[in-house]
């Protein structure tokens, strides 16, 4: 039987071994490479997805793991009206650098704004720990999440 | 060798259709080059941002501008481009005088146009751009545009791509028919191939996936991903190495000393060969800081896409130095300069001299095999790890003499350190192949590297040596050391991590022994305007801030990068906790960069140079046994996270008549100066060698 996907609202069949990460399903079969690939191990959070609205990492788990369920990525989150709001943020933030963690990190904060409309600071940070930046755009990144919650 | 190799207007800048395009042979590595390089166009022409586009960087198209390093590119290319944009203004004027009347000071410039005022005339920039030849000897002297009132706030350039997912890293690229990668490495450095099992071989051609061999230097290549990963995990298991004795083990502190060393004297921040001086006499003080081996920690391993047709090998990559790797990798692979393109595709952040260049080499190895087939190649999170070149470890030996009161009155200090320029650059004895990973486990391998000196001012391990303040009689010397475990490089801020580390702490200890305040003491041995400004507004912003309690501590440092560069005086405020944990609370930056350009752009460097230092000083340690590198993730590599991110307090002193200075390694030095200090002013513990665990500061404790 094909395992089917939904990802951003679609339908797909999906031709990958089931046992293959859900991010090489993403990227190489689907085409959407907005997700990133930074360690494999579920140790640095680039590859966060949305799983019915939780941030889940995909560099590990395998892609039939996710039948069933929906998978928004960073190319759909800005459908959603946290997500826009989450993209809007970091840009007016000038909450990158190199931007490779950037999807991961628009992604986890979509989720936690999803489940905390305000989060405080312990909150956010914990729930960022998961996810590496070695550029150091951290404060900014805390600051988009303040403009995202609409308290600055 | 920016305006000198490149003196022409059109080498700069060109117009395509309606839109200003700028060229530059410096790269996009997460410090937002290409917003500052614009916003420089914008602020000489007027054209609006959205209407400049930034050329790719490709060889033998882009100025070569050699390596995107050392904080220069404001400097060079940035300077560049603005007289280029300057002189270009001048002739504008000229022109639209010539086609419409008028006197010169009759034109002028607006949202990129010439306009003629009080009046309706006007002329697109472009359009008068695209009527001449724009082969033009560039003004050295042409006027810049005044600095507008408020330093310039230009939106980055790829964050609204970034934010959607739809920013292209060369991780990204695809093209038909196009095979992924993936290396299958030794278990070490000193380890080689000795065989490969035939029934390896034989699964690989069932599940249609190519080997490629050349000597220790293994590559899998086929169209599905997943299936190049998981072959590879399984190729280098079924290998059989030859392990060379392994990786030693000595204590690499205990080597770094003169008996090991090439030595050289430092005198005005420059090496210099001949005999070292004698020790001064009379010192008083003197200690040791020392620093390991650190990896840049990139958080995308290192990637290349290549193609090999018809006797044309294209390479697109994220190196620093597409110019100097062209040549290495012709050399490499016995082709003209002419045969080699290489393109710059960003990657992550690289903070320096990561794995790209080597990337770069092992794509072209496989391309070069699999003929007029694009290739991706991707290392892995642990190749990162293990086979980037890292930082060396490094120590200083520091000594005073003061006298009563304590000012300074002499003042020495040695370096040593195995090399930070491992760049693939071309030299003596293939020096720029020999630097290229995989060609020391081909068939017919390059000998490894010898280092060679960086005599150049302010390079390599020697960077802020000399200290920014007076102290009287000085003596300097650099010991570069030899024969040490790992591959080495650069990486942010080279020697001048160590250095200022050594120095601040230094000039805190001393200002305590001398009933001091740590900021007056500075004060007492600078004579710098704009240092004293920095300290000045340093101190207002602390007294602003309420002191740390108990199981706290406050500690400060100021330092100017190059001593000629940005200046940055930080202040930091940390707990120790329980377990001997630091826990980062608050940080106050005051800088002056001269004339600003990016103003976002300009802080984040200063912030993110912080939290990289800050994750150096509390975290980062290279670790190794004799079977292989054991730092081979993020959770045996600890980095900095979000679980310990300060508040942190920008402030930028715009000095809109100095020239701009780069800043994207200004602030670690005194960043772990600071942290140091603040350990210090906490608990009583001089800690001189990073980084500050838990494991370590109670080790010190327990000694002292």
């Amino acid at each position: 039987m094909t395992l089917k996907l939904r990802v951003n609202g679609r339908e797909h069949d999906i031709a990958s071994s089931p046992d293959t990460p859900l991010v090489y399903v993403l990227r190489d079969e689907l085409k959407l490479k907005g997700t990133k690939l930074g360690c494999g191990l579920e140790q640095c959070g680039a590859c966060a997805v949305l799983v019915d609205g939780e941030v889940k990492l995909s560099c590990v788990s395998s892609v039939d793991s996710f039948a069933g369920q929906e998978i928004t990525t960073i190319e759909g989150i800005g459908g959603t009206a946290t997500g826009a709001k989450v993209q809007d943020a970091f840009v007016v933030a000038s909450a990158a650098q190199c931007g490779y963690c950037t999807a991961g990190l628009v992604v986890a904060v979509t989720a936690l704004l999803d489940t905390h409309a305000s989060p405080d600071a312990a909150a956010t940070k914990e729930a960022l720990t998961p996810h590496l930046c070695r550029c150091g755009s951290h404060p900014r990144i805390l600051r988009a999440v303040e403009i995202a919650a609409g308290r600055t | 060798m920016s305006i000198e190799s490149y003196p022409l207007i059109s080498d700069w800048l060109a117009v395509a259709e309606d839109r200003l395009v700028v060229s530059t042979g410096k790269v996009d590595i997460g410090q937002r080059i290409s917003t500052a390089i614009a916003q420089i166009a914008h602020e000489e022409l007027t054209v609006p941002l959205e209407q400049i586009d930034i050329a790719p960087v490709i060889t033998g198209m882009s100025p070569d501008e050699g390596m995107t390093s050392g904080s220069n590119s404001i400097e060079h290319s940035g300077q560049a481009v603005r007289k280029a944009a300057a002189t270009l203004r001048g002739l504008l004027v000229d022109l639209a005088v010539d086609r419409i009347g008028g006197d010169p000071q009759d034109w002028g410039l607006s949202d990129g146009y010439l306009v003629r005022r009080d009046t309706n005339r006007s002329i697109p920039v472009t359009e008068l751009m695209a009527g001449i030849d724009l082969a033009i000897r560039i003004d050295p002297e042409a006027a810049s545009a005044p600095a507008a009132g408020t330093p310039p706030r230009p939106a980055m350039r790829g964050l609204p791509e970034m934010v959607a997912g739809d920013y292209v890293f060369v991780h990204d690229l695809d093209a038909p028919g196009m095979l992924h990668a993936r290396v299958v490495r030794p278990p070490h450095a000193k380890a080689r191939l000795k065989d490969i099992p035939a029934t390896s071989v034989e699964r690989l051609a069932e599940d249609g996936l190519q080997l490629i061999r050349d000597g220790s230097f293994l590559a899998i290549a086929g169209p599905v991903e997943w299936l190049v990963v998981q072959a590879a995990l399984r190729l280098a298991a079924a290998c059989q190495w030859a392990d060379n004795g392994g990786l030693p083990e000595q204590d690499v502190f205990g080597q770094l000393n003169a008996g090991n060393a090439s030595r050289f004297t430092v005198v005005g921040g420059v090496p210099a060969k001949g005999p070292v001086p004698d020790p001064l006499q009379g010192l008083t003080h003197s200690a040791r800081f020392e620093r390991p081996y650190l990896m840049h920690g990139s958080l995308a391993p290192s990637a290349a896409f290549a193609v090999w047709s018809e006797g044309r090998l294209q390479i697109t990559c994220h190196s620093q130095g597409i110019y100097p790797l062209r040549e290495s990798i012709a050399d490499s692979l016995g082709l003209g300069l002419e045969q080699v393109v290489i393109t710059h595709r960003p990657g992550s952040g690289c903070y320096g001299h990561n794995g790209a260049d080597d990337a770069a080499l092992d794509a072209a190895l496989v391309a070069m095999a699999l003929p007029d087939t694009p290739v991706l190649l991707k290392w892995t999170r642990e190749e990162e790890h293990r086979w980037e070149p890292y930082a060396p470890a490094m120590a200083v030996d520091l000594a005073v003499a003061t006298l009563d009161g304590g000012r300074i009155t002499a003042y020495s200090a040695e370096a040593f350190a195995d090399t930070h320029r491992g760049r693939p650059r071309q030299g003596p004895n293939n020096a720029g192949p020999s630097r290229l990973l995989s060609n020391l486990l081909r068939a017919d391998p390059f000998p490894a590297p010898v280092a060679i000196p960086n005599m150049k001012a302010q390079g390599g391990m020697h960077r802020n040596l000399d200290p920014v303040y007076a102290v009287g009689e000085t003596r300097f010397v650099k010991n570069l050391v030899s024969g040490l475990p790992h591959r080495t490089s650069a990486l942010r801020c080279l020697g001048a991590t160590t250095n200022v580390f050594a120095l601040e702490s230094t000039m805190d200890e001393l200002a305590e022994r001398n009933g001091q305040d740590p900021l007056a003491y500075r004060r007492a041995h600078l004579d710098d305007p704009r240092a004293l400004a920095v300290i000045a507004a340093l101190e207002e912003r602390m007294a602003q801030t309420p002191v740390p309690g108990d199981a706290s501590g406050r500690g400060i440092a100021y330092a100017q990068y190059k001593n000629a560069m940005t200046r940055v005086g930080i202040c930091v405020d940390i707990e120790v906790g329980e377990l001997g944990e630091i826990i980062l609370k608050h940080a106050i930056i005051v800088a002056d960069a001269g004339r600003v350009i990016d103003i976002e752009g300009l802080r984040a460097q200063l912030e993110g140079g912080f939290l990289q230092a800050a994750s150096w000083a509390i975290y980062e340690e290279v670790q190794w046994d004799r079977d292989g590198i054991t730092s081979i993730d993020w959770e045996t590599y600890p980095v900095i996270r979000f679980d310990n991110i300060p508040t942190m307090d920008i402030l930028v002193l715009d000095v809109p008549d100095a020239e701009p200075a780069g800043a994207g390694e200004a602030s670690p030095g005194p960043a772990i100066a600071a942290i140091a200090n603040a350990l210090y002013n906490a608990t009583g513990l001089r800690m001189r060698r990073l980084p500050f665990t838990p494991d370590a500061i109670l080790r010190h404790a327990t000694s002292v």
